[in-house]
């Protein structure tokens, strides 16, 4: 194989893309604050399928976010590229925008005075390494994980695809108000799917790995998972339906996770939209539970130094010993509240004004591995997967109702695979039935960081 | 045009220097602009502009890809040498490539009536949401809040490519969107509404704002007096418009002949034979006027087209893109789509629907001993390659000796697509479409589903009641 240029797209380091937000936010007039965000990045994607590359993707891409806020009226604009008359156009746009809003005498962005209460703390989440892989190393890498798979098992009759990405992002903030950051990550992860089974009986398997960079990929790992999670559910029937006690897996917590979260929402909370409301201070939870978000530690994928406003990012307990300890906030939605924002301005890129959300939720892990918590139990079903969680659940009602498949365990016995069953309950019953926290940790792509979970008692459904 | 045809020709030459059969360029403007009302207020307007270019090179079975937002000749001709890459190793040589200029494509047979939302004044727009949030809150007292928005988009298309082909399209769609929350003994229940079209803002001429607020608010308060929505094995009716979805799901996914070709379909092998009852018919149309799926060329510049993918029960075709097509030497059929230039077109639905029947609805449900009535569903999922299928109810009914007796609440529908669509045993003579944005491989696309009032015999309900 021969070399190949990465991308010829020139590459702008992360002080030049400050130095163009700054210029944006200069321009603030009289009353009015202005805040910049903008990215670039530089991906790689690489598919295969059936033993050969389907797809190769290299390209750069950039963009800007435009916030106005004026007598309290918010405008927001944004664009897919940095050149200067675009750049123009869309603080234009922005400050149209805010003409039409109606007043909230809580708009407004964060000062620096604001920002500069705590340091932000001093994350690695740059790999220099990632940027001098070349393509055919990654070309080679994935074509053999792909190969792997394929013939890691007889009961693997095809594999659905196997990809790899990576990505060395850059952003930068700045506002009228002095707020000034940078950050930058690179990010590279690997998948496989494995297809088992014959065509009466299929069963798909997912395997991942995620790293800050190419060499920290492990293809050991995603082989096993695709496999082992393919295999076992071979020859999965629908079960009778009872009330059961359930075990999630990691990825399954983390879904579960990323449902409750939108309760804990400053947001939410203000509108009337939380399960927690008025609740700060009371039991929600089994008094085992110990959540936080904790965006800190640098193996999270959802690691970050500063928030979407420019505050430091920080550990914040949501539940203790099963108390629900608070809400998170952006700095509207802590002003609202007569409190301070929590570092909890999210952005879903350049296209959108900072929410309030999670970066990285974890719960405390317990003493026992997955088996152990299962030993002294009588049935328990063990769900690997679930499906329709956007349809199935509603973090205002606290209905959780979803589909699911996994394996039927007897004291600590692995038994036989189901299918086509759902598991439903409500997220406050949940919380409440939960009785242990397994001692496996998993780092998952959202940010979220999984652990086994038992939960005492579920509706399954089935026939 | 966005690009003129001779750039177009000289970068599709030099993207196949190095080899390869197959080159295209790209290109969109996209203007979005959307307003959201929440808490009593006109929260936050926002305006997007997104204009670049995809260029791809195809050798072989492999797909080399670049995109730009520089859509100058230097940055384009960059691109396409990234995209190049795929042709490592090939013989490489030159081609000249000469684009016949195809007319420019409108989405709207009647385009003279499209009102351009770019052309709209913002006021007209978030009066729309004050209300909307008026006629919400006159429904019941039990309306906690209510949060509504606005958002248009207008996308302009060029595609040009080494077979000759440049064409271009212009594509406007309008949606609104009211979510409220009630509050009552039960806690607190959310409904909501979200119709969009092809259209511009002549949108608001055919959808009454107020009639839109009236149904998400009447949706949440009617959940406050659901029941606990019953376990098991049951018939399920689905009334029109609610179970488009499902089919989309759970059959139109696996007619998409990427996954077929990719061993990820229920439906290989399957052509000419019976894969669904009698009484179903399914379509794909990109052409349906005004719908929100619909386009007058894909964004592999292939016009969009009627097809019929299941007739009386017999699948009849797949569903193409150029690339797959191209390898079994047939025709596209117009389901090549992408969400943005920044991605890969793959085979992806429009407008789909089930055929209509003649029975009255109201005779479906007299007809029902025991079971649950559909009037919306919340989207779902499915696995492909086995057909199994999860679905949320967010508004349905008991059905208790042919009569609709109670609202139920948190009931999923979970089944295997193909072993429904045997089980469909009543087609009304009813129609309506759902809109929705259809998910796949990380790409988002606008489409449609729609269908008469159906019954479907067996359908496994998971709900919370003991």
């Amino acid at each position: 194989m021969t070399g190949v240029p990465q991308s010829s797209a020139p590459h702008v380091v992360a002080p030049e893309l400050l130095a163009l937000c700054q210029r944006v936010a200069g321009q603030a007039a009289g009353t009015e604050q202005v805040e910049a965000y903008a990215l670039r990045g530089r991906e790689t994607d690489i598919d295969v399928f059936d033993g050969s590359i389907e797809s190769l993707s290299v390209a750069g891409s950039s963009g800007i976010g435009i916030r106005v806020v004026n007598n309290g009226r918010q405008g927001f604009a944004w664009a897919g590229s940095l050149d200067d008359d675009v750049v123009a156009d869309t603080l234009a746009e922005a400050r149209d925008n805010a003409k039409f809003a109606e007043p909230d005498e809580h708009n407004g962005l964060i000062d620096q005075a604001t920002a500069d209460e705590r340091v932000r703390p001093q994350l690695s989440l740059w790999d220099d390494r990632l940027d001098a892989v070349d393509l055919d190393t990654k070309i080679d890498f994935v074509l053999q994980l792909d190969a792997r798979v394929r013939n890691s098992d007889p009961r693997i009759r095809n594999v659905e695809s196997t990809s790899y990405g990576d990505g060395l992002l850059e952003s930068a903030l700045a506002s009228s108000l002095g707020i000034a950051a940078t950050n930058r990550r690179t990010i590279a992860s690997a998948s496989s799917v494995a297809i088992a089974g014959d065509s009466d009986d299929t069963q798909t398997g997912y395997g991942f790995s995620v790293a800050r960079t190419f060499e920290d990929l492990d293809d050991d790992a995603i082989l096993a998972m695709a496999v082992e999670r393919s295999t076992r559910l071979l020859g999965a029937r629908q079960p009778v339906g009872q009330r059961i006690a359930v075990m999630f897996d990691p990825m399954v917590s983390a879904s579960f996770l990323g449902v409750l979260s939108a309760a804990f929402n400053g947001e939410a909370m203000l509108k009337g939209r939380s399960l927690f409301c008025d609740r700060v201070g009371e039991q929600v939870a089994a008094s085992l539970v110990q959540l936080a978000d904790d965006p800190t530690d640098p193996r999270s994928l959802g690691a970050a130094p500063y928030d979407g406003e420019g505050v430091a990012c920080r550990v914040n307990q949501l539940i203790v010993d099963g108390v629900l300890q608070g809400f998170l906030h952006n700095g509207y939605t802590a002003r609202r509240a007569n409190t301070v924002t929590t570092g909890s301005a999210v952005r879903g890129g350049y296209r959108s004004t900072p929410g309030v959300g999670v970066r990285s939720l974890r719960m405390v892990p317990g003493p026992h591995n997955p088996f152990e918590m299962t030993a002294d139990r009588g049935e328990v079903l063990y769900v690997q997967a679930v499906h329709g969680l956007h349809s199935g659940t509603n973090p205002i009602s606290g209905d959780f109702s979803v589909g699911a498949e996994g394996i039927m365990v007897r004291n600590g016995e692995y038994q036989e695979p189901v299918r086509e069953i759902t598991i439903a309950s409500t997220v406050p019953k949940m919380l409440h039935a939960i009785s242990a926290v397994g001692n496996d940790v998993t780092y998952l792509p959202s940010g979220t960081i999984g652990t086994s979970l038992l939960i005492d008692e579920m509706t399954m459904s089935g026939s | 045009m966005l690009i003129e045809a001779d750039v177009c020709e000289r970068v599709l030459a030099n993207a196949l220097t190095r080899g390869g059969e197959f080159a295209e360029v790209f290109v969109e403007d996209r203007r979005s602009s959307s307003a959201r009302y929440d808490d009593g207020r006109v929260e936050e307007l926002t305006s997007g502009r997104d204009r670049g270019a995809g260029i791809r090179v195809i050798v072989g079975d492999t797909t080399g890809f670049a995109h730009t937002a520089d859509l100058t000749e230097r940055g384009l001709l960059e691109a396409g040498a990234a995209a190049a890459a795929a042709a490592r190793g090939a013989d490489g040589g030159q081609r000249v490539v000469a684009t016949r200029l195809v007319d420019r494509q409108i989405s709207r047979a009647d385009d003279s009536f499209v009102i351009l939302p770019e052309t709209v004044d913002k006021s007209r727009k978030i009066e729309l949401l004050q209300r909307a949030d008026t006629s919400a809150r006159e429904v019941s007292g039990a309306i906690r809040s209510v949060s509504a928005s606005y958002a248009d988009s207008h996308r302009r298309i060029q595609v040009a490519n080494s077979d000759g082909l440049s064409t271009s399209d212009d594509q406007v769609r309008t949606r609104f969107m009211v979510q409220c929350v009630a509050n009552g003994d039960t806690g607190m229940q959310t409904g909501m509404e979200a119709p969009g079209r092809g259209m511009g803002f002549e949108f608001f001429d055919d959808f009454d704002v107020e009639s839109i607020a009236r149904t998400a608010a009447t949706r949440a308060v009617t959940l406050l007096d659901a029941v606990p929505a019953p376990s098991g094995q049951m018939q399920v009716v689905l009334k029109r418009g609610a179970g488009g979805v499902l089919f989309h799901e759970a059959c139109g996914h696996g007619l998409e002949a990427d996954l077929v070709h990719r061993d990820a379909s229920v439906f290989k092998d399957r052509i000419g034979t019976q894969v669904a009852s009698p009484l179903v018919t399914v379509i794909d149309d990109g052409t349906y006027a005004r719908e929100w799926g619909t386009f007058a060329v894909d964004d592999e510049g292939q016009r969009a087209q009627r097809n019929v993918l299941i007739e009386n029960g017999i699948l009849t075709d797949y569903m193409w893109d150029l690339v797959r097509a191209r390898k079994q030497e047939r025709r596209s059929s117009g389901n090549g789509r992408r969400e943005t230039y920044r991605n890969l077109p793959m085979v992806r639905m429009t407008n789909t629907f089930l055929g209509v029947g003649d029975t009255d609805p109201d005779a479906i449900i007299r007809d029902t001993e025991y079971g649950i009535y559909c009037v919306q569903l919340g989207g779902g999922q499915v696995d492909t390659a086995t057909g199994d299928f999860v679905f949320g109810v967010t508004e349905g009914y008991l059905i208790e000796h042919g009569e609709i007796t109670r609202p139920i609440r948190a009931a999923q529908l979970v089944g295997n697509g193909p072993q429904s669509m045997t089980l469909v045993d009543a087609v009304g003579n009813d129609f309506e479409t759902w809109t929705g944005t259809c998910g796949k491989s990380g790409q988002g696309v606008p489409v449609s589903a729609g269908q008469p009032t159906l019954r479907v015999a067996r359908m496994t309900v998971g709900g919370t009641a003991s």
